[in-house]
């Protein structure tokens, strides 16, 4: 019996396998781009196949392989437990929708050959990273994911913004690999040991732990796009290729968790109670801002990702939670906090790879990623439209869908938190409860102006008047996604037995179980606390939707009339009079934007007798970067300036700085206790 | 046997918020007309409304969507899915744990995101300024409505609301300030979400000054039934919900016979008559407010709640 981590692994070799094929395949570009994509997907389907016949067995039994790569010494260890087949499960199938997309879309990829090497490379990185069992071969993999993905936003490198978008992802990652590797390096304590198995053995030093959270909330922070380090990511995801946005917020922000719940839960040990309190803090407010600068926006691509800078705030937010009980030795609710997080992680790759298939759907019919010159797309892109309807719903956490049942177990996880003993943790948890909701709140008002303004309405532009629905792929995996959303929502008792596998080595402790609960509810604690049944709220929606529709269809009036929309005695014919992206967030532009982003609104208006336009100027700041990235660039360059004398230095004061510097370092030396 | 009958209070449930919702609504406007000496329509003067506009013809927009013909029924289910799953009159009906309070908070967030989509689906400004001022009240009213949930449930112990009503009839609940702040909040928030005066006037014809309505401007005949039928559930939701927790009295519990089915339905009508009388009072006695005020009101709504959440964490007592 071949085990789980060497099926693993042969997988990887044949996406690296694939990607070397597709460096030859390019060139003829429809059939290379069938062969490639159709490889991926029969690849990372053969290699979920084997995942879920892994997670039904329960416990599931870490299997391990070494390789003879790597540095001499150590060697390449993989590790296949239950964290990292959930994970897996996540990045092979989100693997698989987007090559079953990229089916067709990768159809009208205008530069195939920038595409198709680099997407199966991405893949195996992804694989290779939440397979890793020692330091090295995760800095590695983790790299290589980086820049296969770094690769692929550059694939249309012409296009306005797109360089810059590459360049800032390049030096965020490459600041985010750096805090990795000091975190491994303090994990692996003087004696250098860079297994994972050694890591967790060791018991490191609080202040030696402090370090680590920090420095991976800097460093997965980064990847998964905790603010503030989320800069990079709403500029790169929409650069790439859709199918290749879904997969870099769908489910490299997942990898990006994995890292970190893999250090902070597996290898670190026992936490400390403040680490909770670190972690809901940045997570809470990732999620309000992140949804916030969703609604300011009007690209629709990069309304999604700003939007997954909030599921990611959310995921994090139950981390801390967990984090916190575990802290306190509060296993069971340590349990849910951690099964809410695992659940949304689940929930944003399907919601999240479906939006973006949608807009890649938009772009592809229009050519157009701006909302302010879509609408009425419902008409033209009908099977589109539903879907993307259904990840709508789903993403703002409604019910019956997928969304909300993990943003519910996140609330039952908060509402276990008063018998925490810390003050801290006190005045932290229902604060930041009070987050989620407002960011909930907000995501669906962000989806409803995503859907609104895109899909409904009349058509902003020409472009959108001669649109036509994609292709099947490209709908087979809209469907397939937006089906998932439903399942899941429906039936989330599935999903978290499923999860209890996980939980259990991490924590220690699972939630009941939830499939033998009469009428399929789940109950995390007992019924008389809270229980939520999607299934029977599902059936009674259908159910008395359509009795409502049967009453009326059989007893009211059948008239109906086409007419033209009412538009209070005042015809308007120019579809530029509806409401756009800008307009509609002005309400909460005025509520929240004047303090977050700094937003003033000023009118000019013609003086009287002249017959130019009025015009209303919105002007908006990203406090963000104007204050944490720009000072910080202006001092490199201040540096970089000055330092630059050093260069046309005499070979004797080059002479006399390296003695200075000797001398300097031996006085640390000697002075270092 | 058992099943069987409590299957048909069950039904009976669905059966009553139904009937008494439109019923509520005629009563709130009898009262507000009766504050303003005026006579007033007729009670049944809302189910004959209902039944005047199923009988006449829809005017659809040309471009309206498939999506605009179903939201009404959507709206329509979501929201009496929810009415009917509060304790009415009696508290732990066989289907009462299929959601709790989070849950039928969230329905109504269902309801409302299709209401907007709807109103946006034309393509009329009205449409775009009612729905972009209902998701602005929305995302104020949602996170202060959770966080009154979560001063319920560390009072009670419980989302469940058949449990949350069952303690708050007990006499362990006591005077706690958490608790009034709680109460303020909600009766804010149910404001708020049922477009009363002082946030929003249901009898306005001024269209800029609209949201609810405003939203609602295309649709006509049998549609607009749906959600005008809607529209008095909710009401009669969010005065259920606020009288099956603050008013716990004369609600049948869990488990009791038939024979204290009839004092429960006695006392919840009497119940939803106070609450309308003072809704009443209240619509009479203020004037609506701007638009942008509405943010200050449902703030102050959310930090009472919050405060009150707060305070529960410091003090389990308070």
């Amino acid at each position: 019996m071949i085990s789980g981590a060497a099926v693993l692994l042969w997988g990887v070799a044949a996406l690296l396998g694939t990607a070397v094929l597709a460096i030859a395949e390019s060139r003829r570009s429809d059939s290379g781009t069938r062969l490639i994509y159709g490889l991926t997907l029969g690849i990372s389907a053969a290699v979920l196949m084997v995942l879920a016949s892994r997670i039904a067995d329960n416990p599931v039994t870490p299997s391990t392989v070494v390789l003879p790569l790597g540095l001499p010494w150590i060697g390449a260890h993989f590790r296949l437990d239950a964290l990292s087949t959930f994970f897996l499960i996540v990045v092979n199938f989100g693997g698989s929708m987007a090559s079953l997309y990229g089916l067709g879309y990768g159809r009208h990829e205008s530069a195939p050959h920038r595409v198709l090497p680099f997407f199966p490379a991405f893949l195996a990185g992804m694989n290779l990273v939440v397979v890793a069992d020692d330091a090295f071969t995760f800095l590695l993999s983790w790299e290589f994911m980086s820049l296969a993905s770094w690769a692929l936003v550059m694939a249309h490198h012409r296009e306005q913004d797109n360089a810059r978008a590459g360049y800032i992802y390049l030096v965020m990652a490459s600041f985010g690999t750096l805090a990795l590797l000091l975190a491994f390096g303090l994990l692996a304590g003087s004696d250098g040991t860079y297994t994972f198995d050694a890591m967790r053995a060791a018991d490191p030093t609080p202040f030696a732990a402090a370090f680590v959270l920090v420095l991976m909330l800097l460093g997965a922070g980064s990847k998964a796009g905790l603010v503030p380090l989320h800069v990079w990511l709403p500029l790169a995801h929409p650069a790439a290729p859709s199918h290749v946005s879904a997969l870099m917020s769908g489910v490299m922000t997942k990898v990006a968790v994995y890292g970190f719940i893999r250090v902070i839960f597996d290898l670190l040990g026992e936490p400390a109670w403040w680490s909770g309190v670190a972690v809901l803090f940045l997570g809470g407010l990732t999620a309000v801002l992140g949804i916030l600068y969703a609604l300011m926006e009007k690209d629709l691509k990069r309304l999604l990702a700003y939007s997954t800078i909030e599921n990611i705030g959310v995921i994090f937010v139950s981390l801390g939670l967990a984090l916190a009980f575990k802290a306190n030795a509060m296993p069971s609710a340590a349990a849910l906090a951690l099964t809410a997080a695992l659940f949304h992680v689940l929930n944003h790759s399907f919601f999240k790879s479906l939006l973006f298939f949608g807009a890649g759907a938009v772009l592809t019919a229009t050519g157009e990623r701006d909302m302010e010159k879509l609408g009425g797309l419902i008409h033209r892109m009908p099977f589109t439209s539903f879907a993307f309807l259904v990840g709508c719903v789903a993403i703002s956490a409604l019910p019956p869908f997928n969304g909300f049942v993990s943003e519910w177990l996140a609330f039952q996880a908060i509402l276990q938190s008063p018998d925490l003993p810390q003050w801290g943790l006190k005045v932290m948890v229902p604060a930041v409860g009070g987050l989620l909701a407002l960011s909930a709140a907000l995501a669906a008002a962000c989806f409803v102006k995503a859907f609104g303004i895109t899909f409904l309405g009349r058509p902003r532009s020409a472009a959108v008047e001669l649109a036509h629905e994609v292709d099947r792929y490209s709908l087979a995996a809209m469907f397939i996604l937006a089906a998932l959303c439903l399942l899941a929502g429906i039936l989330p008792g599935l999903v978290i037995d499923g999860l209890s596998s996980v939980t259990l080595p991490l924590i220690g402790s699972r939630m009941p179980v939830q499939m033998a609960q009469p009428w399929l509810s789940i109950v995390p604690i007992a019924a008389s606390r809270s229980s939520y049944n999607g299934l029977l709220v599902f059936l009674f929606i259908a159910f008395s939707a359509s009795a409502a529709a049967y009453v009326i269809h059989r007893f009211a009036s059948h008239a109906l009339r086409r007419g033209p929309a009412w538009g209070c005695g005042f015809l308007d014919v120019v579809p530029s009079s509806q409401y756009t992206a800008v307009s509609f967030a002005q309400p909460i532009r005025r509520v929240f934007g004047t303090f977050v982003f700094r937003a003033r609104e000023t009118v000019e208006m013609p003086a009287p007798g002249e017959t130019g336009p009025a015009r209303l100027n919105v002007e908006m700041h990203d406090v963000i970067w104007e204050t944490l990235y720009l000072p910080i660039g202006r001092a490199l360059d201040f540096a970089t300036d000055h330092l630059n004398h050093l260069q046309f230095l005499t070979i004797r004061r080059y002479l006399t700085l390296v003695f200075l510097f000797l001398i300097v370092l031996l006085l640390v030396l000697a002075l270092w206790p | 046997m058992a099943v069987i009958l409590e299957l048909a209070v069950q039904g009976a449930q669905m059966a009553l918020v139904l009937l008494l919702a439109p019923l509520l609504t005629g009563f709130v406007r009898k009262v507000k007309a009766r504050l303003l000496r005026r006579q007033g329509p007729s009670l049944i003067q809302p189910y004959r409304d209902l039944l005047r506009l199923m009988r006449k013809e829809v005017v659809l927009a040309d471009n309206a969507s498939w999506l605009f013909r179903v939201t009404p029924y959507l709206i329509f289910a979501t929201t009496w899915v929810g009415a009917a799953l509060i304790p009415t009159f009696a508290a732990g009906l066989t289907f009462s744990w299929t959601a709790d309070l989070i849950a039928i908070v969230a329905l109504l967030g269902s309801a409302r995101f299709f209401l907007a989509l709807a109103g946006m689906d034309v393509g009329t400004s009205f449409g775009g300024i009612g729905s972009s001022r209902e998701v602005m009240i929305a995302s104020l009213a949602e996170p202060a409505m959770l966080l009154i949930v979560f001063s319920l449930a560390l009072v009670a112990g419980a989302t469940q609301l058949s449990t949350v009503a069952a303690f708050m009839g007990s006499p362990e609940v006591g005077l706690r300030v958490s608790l009034g702040m709680s109460l303020i909040a909600l009766v804010m928030v149910a404001i708020a979400e049922n477009a009363r005066i002082p946030v929003d006037n249901p009898s306005t014809h001024l269209e800029l000054t609209m949201v609810h309505e405003a939203m609602v401007l295309e649709y006509s005949g049998r549609h607009l039934a749906m959600i005008e039928f809607a529209a008095f559930l909710k009401l009669l939701l969010y005065v259920s919900l606020i009288s099956c927790v603050f008013l716990p009295w004369g609600l049948a519990s869990a488990g009791a016979g038939l024979e204290s089915l009839a004092p429960g339905v006695v006392a919840y009508v009497g119940k939803l008559a106070v609450c309308g009388v003072l809704l009443a009072v209240f619509e009479t006695a203020i004037a609506k407010m701007r638009v942008f005020r509405v943010p200050d009101f449902l703030g102050a709504a959310l930090m009472l709640a919050l405060l009150g959440t707060l305070l529960l964490f410091v003090s389990r007592s308070l």
